[in-house]
């Protein structure tokens, strides 16, 4: 009997093999490699982390404060956590059994996921979307199933548009906004409209909110702030882009107490808990750090404005966003597709932005420009968007 | 604060096309804007933030702490403003605590600067004591750090 033995890659589980790589990974191989590229596609925030809060983290160190904390995260942090969300959000949680302190929103995704999910499960979620949603249902044995969104409704989900992918196999709605890619929020009626529709499903719903620090003209509607769903909602949120604190990999969940302990159940099995250093930063920055979020929260306002304007200046229509730190522009003007149009911007000009199809078939046809980038150089940035443009 | 104070003390010379695109408005309103603050008094100039270390200058500066008997009528206003005229003085606060007045001083040497001193300062009628201390090094002046912050350093696209 002759037995052929497997390669490498046969190991590989079928699940995770059939992911694809994401499309932003070989977008910055391309701009890896070059010089004098001014980047557009950053998804992180250009401020330092405020002075105070890399303080308290040295300060930490130096105290010997570096040993596991309790799996849930420290109680100082947890209960900052719930006093922070109930004043910010609207969202009533008791630091005792209902605040999980995670590596990140990323973490929080993943085993919320991996907590709620049984094999053929489907999650629906909306597109244009950050990367990492539909390859982690995957990964927890579900079934991502996209729901378009819209220019004509400034990127916002509707109901409509879900009541055609909802079935009976249909277990949660997973929601993001303020969004990346799109910068789109929801209104209030679009939170309760969202609601009703969980209820009427009877779905759970998984909301990253990582950018409600980040709104401008009122686009801060946390479906926290929802009675009526707090026992199916899981609320997602960190420090990373309120605090500019992308690298400290800090983040937390707040849900029902039984939810909370099945992501426990997870948590302290593969990670144990967050970085004690990152958790005594997060607590410095939810004590102390009001004034860096409006001092921050300003400066991309500011900034959102300056590259919406030049951008329809030169002929890219461009909705004007309420949150987070991207703009939308539509290139279909130009008849290039998001990735021509990406890679020529690229070779041509060095200004590198994500061709909108990276987030979701439904984002072809525009570009995500991140404006979290000095002015200086989004000044010279929609300079050259602007030849190149022109040279059309 | 206004949002236009903000970004022009961040950059005053940043140009009113962009001004008015980051604070959503027109290029005559910033200029309107502007005159207005200056004819105010808001605003009392623009000036470059050197970092005079990199400057092939041997100019010293000093802090000078002054105490002053004020006045009968007037109180501190007399003295102080006859003090913030002399060229050498380049910035001047009235202060509460162990002395009255602190004054930023520059000069062409340390000599330049015990004579104004104790040729101009001291013999003043009203100025009780004075105490210079010498500036070595700047690290920051105007909310500007003199040595940059590490380059930006983030991944050139990330998700």
């Amino acid at each position: 009997m002759t037995t052929v033995s497997k390669s490498a890659h046969d190991f590989i589980a079928p699940h995770l093999r059939d992911i694809p790589k994401s499309g932003i990974r070989d977008f910055f191989d391309i701009v890896a490699s070059r010089k004098d590229v001014i980047s557009l596609g950053i998804g992180e925030p250009d401020f330092q982390t405020p002075w105070h809060i890399r303080e308290k983290a040295i300060a930490s160190i130096e105290r010997g404060a570096t040993r596991y904390t309790s799996n849930l995260g420290t109680p100082e942090l947890r209960q900052a956590l719930a006093e922070y969300t109930r004043r910010s959000f609207g969202g009533d949680y008791d630091w005792k059994s209902e605040i999980l302190v995670t590596v990140g929103v990323s973490e929080a995704f993943d085993i919320a996921m991996r907590a709620v999910l049984s094999p053929g499960d489907e999650v629906l979620y909306h597109e244009p979307c950050f990367v990492a949603y539909a390859p982690i249902i995957r990964m927890a044995h579900g079934v991502p199933v996209a729901v378009d969104t819209f220019r004509k409704d400034d990127f916002r989900l509707t109901v409509a548009e879900l009541e055609k992918k909802v079935t009976p196999r249909t277990r949660a709605l997973l929601l993001n906004f303020p969004n990346n890619p799109t910068g789109a929020t929801l209104d209030q009626a679009d939170t309760e409209a969202l609601a009703d529709f969980a209820i009427r499903h009877d779905l759970l719903v998984i909301s990253d909110e990582v950018y409600s620090e980040l709104t401008y003209e009122g686009g801060r509607h946390s479906m926290a702030a929802i009675p009526r769903l707090r026992d199916r909602l899981i609320l997602l949120n960190g420090f990373s882009k309120a605090w500019s604190m992308t690298g400290f990999r800090l983040g937390y969940a707040c849900a029902p107490a039984p939810l909370t302990d099945a992501m426990m159940k997870i948590h302290q099995y593969c990670m144990m808990c967050a970085s004690s250093i990152s958790q005594t930063a997060g607590l410095e920055a939810l004590k102390a750090g009001d004034a860096d979020i409006a001092e921050m929260r300003e400066s991309y306002h500011q900034r959102r404005n300056f590259i919406v304007a030049s951008l329809n200046e030169m002929g890219l229509d461009c909705f004007m966003p309420r949150g987070a730190f991207y703009v939308f522009p539509s290139i279909q003007s130009t008849g290039l597709t998001s990735h021509e149009f990406a890679m020529r911007l690229l070779n041509e000009h060095s200004v590198a932005c994500v061709p909108g199809s990276a987030f979701g078939a439904c984002g072809a046809g525009f570009l995500r420009c991140a404006y979290a980038t000095g002015i200086d150089q989004l000044k010279e940035a929609m300079e050259r968007m602007a030849t190149f443009v022109k040279s059309l | 604060m206004d949002p236009l104070l903000d970004l022009l003390k961040k950059n005053a010379r940043e140009s009113d096309a962009v001004l008015a695109k980051q604070l959503a408005t027109t290029e005559q309103d910033i200029r309107a804007r502007i005159a207005a603050f200056e004819s105010e008094g808001v605003i009392r100039g623009f000036q470059a933030v050197l970092n005079t270390d990199r400057l092939e200058s041997t100019d010293v500066r000093a802090v000078i702490e002054l105490r002053i008997r004020p006045e009968r009528e007037g109180g501190f206003d007399r003295i102080a403003t006859r003090i913030s005229k002399f060229p050498q003085v380049e910035s001047m606060f009235l202060m509460s605590g162990g002395y009255d007045l602190l004054l930023f001083v520059k000069g062409k040497s340390l000599q330049e600067v015990a004579n104004f001193v104790s040729a101009r300062l001291a013999p003043l009628d009203g100025v009780l004591s004075t105490a210079t201390h010498f500036m070595l090094k700047t690290y920051k002046d105007q909310s500007v750090l003199m040595e940059s912050e590490p380059h930006d350093d983030r991944l050139q696209v990330c998700p």
